[in-house]
């Protein structure tokens, strides 16, 4: 083939033009955008991150955590149900860099603050298997070992932006590392207003147990129990983080009260588990638990 | 010019660098494999997985994809333009700080620097050092391109100059952060928009890093290694404006059902289903080429290495636009499906190609044939069926995953705990690991190959400075 003398023979026009191309797509997409309100929302109680929860937000960094957990709820059905109200833009006005992530090796946390109490945290950082035998996640064991570095971490809320007092600093000051991620995680997705996704109603549930002296149901409920609920109630159910359920059972409690307190949990106390377990699963741990009293 | 005066030695530097930093990421990335599934594998802090799986992406895309990317760059500059890289000093100049820097970047990721931003992990006094390594490099490569002794650029030079060009916009903007101190920034963007720019970098640096580079060492090498001439110059024309200008446009298909601004995600995805249409100009291009003689495939070993890397670009950019689409982005997004697609990308396309190229490019240097076809052979079997295994696997489970997130039982609720589905993944990902072992065996007959060549080229060179002494 002949060549006359085209743009693929000038360098500087041909390179202005490469320049141009990529520009287009750049600038509608990227860089206009900006300069709308639609990509700076804030919600009303939305408040910056203080140095404990700061520092905290900055160790999810430093270990990686993203590259497990997301935190964005889609707005989907069985994202809602699973993990709460899904994600609004306002909510990430403070988010430098955004952390939504692109893979849930591990669940979303973009709900999980105040699901669980801060003991929960403390001591699944330390070893998450002793929450869930199957787990893939690492254990974190040296975060509690490790002081928070107070003037590191001025600069960082000063770069920021960030408000902080006398106190942030004095409570910073004697934190370790565990405890600034337990105050951030306990701080993600709470400008929201909490709903549950599900809430039985009590007159929805059966006054006794349908699958009482199931035999089958005794051993489902044994091992959802042992996979799911041993990490706060003890291997042994004699308690934890959560109360002994074995005393709780001796008490012989009415199994519709069992099965609402699964079902619906106690804010910040216990997560209710109502979208998570179907009805069955609820009354076999309801089964479960009623036979430590026996 | 005779070309026997022409200096390959930064292009080699590169091309052994970038093998080194290529193994230890193989190996890495291994030993996240069994992570996975095993979390006793996870050593302390420093070989954690959060740790661990970011220096597995880096050190493969900076050090093994880029480390390539920048000696085979050179050398096809160096035969485009017909003369010596004319600012050789700085090109080994480049070479030794590409080193040092990845040293450094690889120690800093160790202790935890990390911007949290996929692809883009490095902190800002690493960013710096890249930037100034990527103006190294556009210098002296513009630089012979306006000294060239040929009149027309290939189209392996204009990939190479939107590369330039591309990379070097979007490695600044997406790093734009405010420095608190020497070790710590915080992105200049916030949240959404935050999000809009990273996926923006992130989908072009697959586009500009994985794609464009190694579709100007595909044009080049192909014809070259065959001796079939490229089937269509207009083809490639067309392939090459509309994909550059499309792929722009693309980001935002990372964040489907995020709370990114609707109409972005929605452009994104228009535009990435467009792109099938410059992807496939290629592929098209390709097989075209190779049509002239399928015989090729039998008689000259390199064929297939070309033919099967388009094969998986053609595959990839078909799997790509379909999981921008809402309905099954809402299946497959976050789950073992996407690992899965980049890893045909980067183990099927980008590494064939690359150790394709390697194939040529070493025994030019030294003027001499391959140590070993059959080696070359079992490397490219190895590979192909450990790439295979791998995705495949990963398809599998990550349908597996995505429908188990969503099941739902008659009473409403979620028929699986999260524990139920990540369980599920298991076997899947031990099958993963083994696949990955098969391909990282087989990129070490790769590496075997290389370096017998290598001594086999030097040993000739001795000889022959021998008999002339």
């Amino acid at each position: 083939m002949s060549h006359k003398k085209d743009i693929y023979s000038k360098t500087i026009p041909f390179a202005l033009m490469v320049a141009v191309t990529i520009l287009i797509g750049t600038i509608v997409t990227t860089i206009a955008p900006m300069f709308t309100k639609g990509m700076h929302p804030k919600l009303e109680n939305l408040q910056p991150y203080t140095m404990l929860e700061l520092a905290g937000r900055d160790i999810y960094q430093k270990e990686g955590c993203v590259n497990c957990h997301t935190q964005t709820v889609r707005p989907l059905k069985a994202d809602v149900l699973r993990y709460g109200d899904y994600s609004k833009a306002g909510e990430f006005a403070y988010d430098r860099p955004f952390l939504w992530g692109s893979k849930r090796t591990g669940p979303d946390l973009a709900r999980i603050g105040g699901k669980y109490p801060d003991e929960w945290h403390i001591q699944h950082m330390e070893n998450p298997q002793a929450f869930f035998p199957k787990s893939n996640m690492p254990k974190y064991p040296w975060l509690k070992e490790r002081a928070i570095n107070v003037n590191e971490m001025k600069a960082r809320m000063d770069a920021l932006g960030f408000p902080y007092t006398e106190e942030d600093v004095a409570q910073a000051a004697e934190s370790t590392e565990l405890d600034a991620m337990v105050a951030y995680l306990q701080i993600i997705g709470t400008a929201v207003e909490k709903e549950g996704a599900m809430v039985i109603e009590e007159d929805s549930v059966e006054d006794e147990n349908p699958l009482a002296g199931n035999a089958a149901a005794l051993e489902e409920g044994k091992a959802l129990y042992a996979a799911e609920c041993a990490g706060c109630h003890g291997v042994n159910a004699e308690g934890n983080i959560g109360g002994s359920l074995v005393d709780y059972a001796a008490a012989e409690p009415a199994s519709r009260d069992t099965y609402l307190v699964i079902a619906n949990g106690y804010e910040g106390v216990m997560p209710g588990f109502a979208s998570s377990f179907s009805k069955e699963r609820i009354w076999a741990l309801v089964e479960y638990i009623e036979s430590l009293g026996k | 010019m005779n070309e026997y005066s022409y200096d390959y030695r930064t292009v080699q530097g590169f091309i052994l660098s970038a093998i080194f930093w290529g193994v230890i990421g193989l190996v890495i990335g291994l030993l996240i494999s069994v992570q996975m599934w095993d979390a006793n594998f996870n050593f302390g802090e420093y070989f954690s997985f959060g740790r661990l799986r970011t220096i597995h992406t880096n050190v493969l895309a900076y050090g093994l994809g880029i480390g390539a990317e920048f000696g085979i760059f050179y050398y096809l500059t160096i035969r485009l333009t017909k003369r010596n890289l004319v600012l050789g000093k700085l090109a080994r100049f480049h070479l030794w700080l590409f080193n040092v820097g990845m040293v450094l970047a690889t120690f800093t990721l160790f202790i935890g620097m990390n911007q949290s931003l996929e692809y883009a992990e490095f902190e800002w006094p690493i960013d710096i050092a890249i930037v100034i390594l990527w103006v190294i490099f556009t210098i002296v490569i513009l630089t012979n391109i306006f000294k060239r002794k040929e009149e027309h650029m290939y189209v392996s030079l204009w990939y190479i100059i939107a590369t330039l060009i591309a990379v070097a916009i979007l490695y600044i903007v997406n790093n734009l952060h405010i420095p608190a101190t020497l070790t710590k920034s915080y992105h200049l963007f916030a949240g959404t928009n935050s999000a809009n720019v990273e996926w923006w970098y992130g989908h072009n640096a697959v586009g500009f890093l994985f794609t464009t580079p190694i579709l100007a060492m595909f044009y080049y090498f192909l014809p070259k290694a065959t001796g079939l001439p490229l089937y269509s110059h207009r083809l490639s024309i067309i392939s090459f404006w509309s994909l550059i200008f499309a792929y722009l446009w693309t980001g935002a298909h990372h964040l489907v059902y995020t709370p990114l601004p609707d109409w972005i995600q929605t452009l994104g995805i228009v535009f990435t289903l467009f792109l099938i249409a410059p992807s496939w100009g290629s592929v098209i291009n390709g097989y075209f080429t190779v049509d002239a003689d399928w015989s090729k495939m039998r008689t000259n070993y390199l064929t297939k290495f070309f033919v099967l890397g388009i094969t998986f670009y053609g595959l990839q950019t078909i799997q790509g636009p379909s999981q921008g689409i809402r309905v099954i982005s809402s299946l497959i997004h976050y789950t073992d499906w996407v690992p899965g697609h980049v890893h045909m990308g980067t183990m099927g396309w980008v590494t064939m190609i690359i150790c394709a190229s390697v194939y040529v490019i070493i025994p030019h240097i030294y003027k001499t044939e391959i140590f070993s076809e059959k080696v070359a052979n079992i490397h490219f079997w190895l590979v192909l069926v450990g790439q295979l295994m791998f995705s495949i696997t990963m398809w599998v489970t990550g349908i597996q995953q995505g429908a188990m997130w969503k099941m739902t039982n008659a009473d409403g609720s979620l028929k699986y705990t999260f524990m139920e589905t990540l369980v599920g993944n298991y076997p899947y990902w031990q099958m993963r690991t083994v696949a990955g072992v098969i391909f990282v065996v087989g990129m070490l007959f790769f590496v075997y190959n290389v370096f017998m060549t290598i001594r086999k080229g030097m040993a000739k060179a001795a000889l022959a400075d021998a008999k002339a002494a």
